[in-house]
């Protein structure tokens, strides 16, 4: 069973310049909520955004992992590094 | 696998998304939902007085298979507007929010701009009965 920790891991070495918050929202395992915000969005339009964090998991979606609940926001492409801070 | 091989179930949504200017693919019926993120979508729908056609996707999971093939999109539920897919539940809302909802659905929109709780009483404009043809 996947656990928040995996799916942060997971989106932020996949996705470049990925900074992911994600929680487990009913403590299942199952249901996640993420807040990812990431220098690949920029120009991207909403759909195409979290369209880039569905890929991270394939099939997982609906699958073991049955809700992912998203909110991305693109990054300036150079603050890629994380942790830094926009000014 | 050979392309030229008929695919009725994607050819009645693709027929369902091209007829409907608002349509919205979820789980359970406008008036049943099944689903917390589909009971959120509809009512924010509903709140917009926004007409729109429902289909729901549980009677058979083909139905969901070959509708994310087509959207490429992989959760329940999709919003499709003059053809095009608006998105899930998260999009809807932040549009809804926004404003931009309204717009993009031609509608207007009372100041409360709060995300609505799902009404169990509400009522769909429309139900399309796509798995009729699925048979």
């Amino acid at each position: 069973m996947p656990t928040a920790e995996d799916l942060k891991q997971r989106i932020e070495t996949s996705i470049p310049g990925a900074q992911a918050e994600v929680e487990d929202y009913t403590g299942t395992g199952d249901h996640f909520r993420a807040i990812v915000i990431a220098s690949a969005f920029a120009g991207l339009s909403r759909i195409e955004q979290h369209k880039l964090v569905y890929e991270v998991f394939g099939d997982e979606i609906g699958g073991p992992i049955h809700a992912l609940s998203l909110r991305t926001e693109a990054a300036p492409a150079n603050d890629a590094e994380p942790g830094a801070v926009n000014v | 696998m050979s392309e030229s091989e008929t695919n009725p179930i994607r050819d009645a949504i693709s027929e369902a998304i091209a007829e409907h200017e608002t349509i919205l693919f979820m789980k359970g019926t406008p008036e049943a939902p099944a689903c917390g993120f589909s009971a959120r979508t509809v009512a924010m729908l509903q709140a917009l007085d926004a007409p729109f056609a429902a289909v729901d996707i549980l009677p058979d999971p083909r139905i969901r298979q070959e509708l994310s093939a087509i959207s490429g999109w992989p959760t329940i539920p999709q919003l499709f507007h003059s053809g095009d897919l608006i998105g899930g539940c998260d999009i809807v809302c932040e549009m809804y929010e926004s404003g931009e909802l309204a717009q993009t659905l031609g509608v207007q929109q009372s100041s409360d701009s709060s995300a609505p709780e799902p009404s169990p009483a509400a009522q769909a404009n429309g139900f399309a009965q796509i798995e009729n043809r699925l048979g």
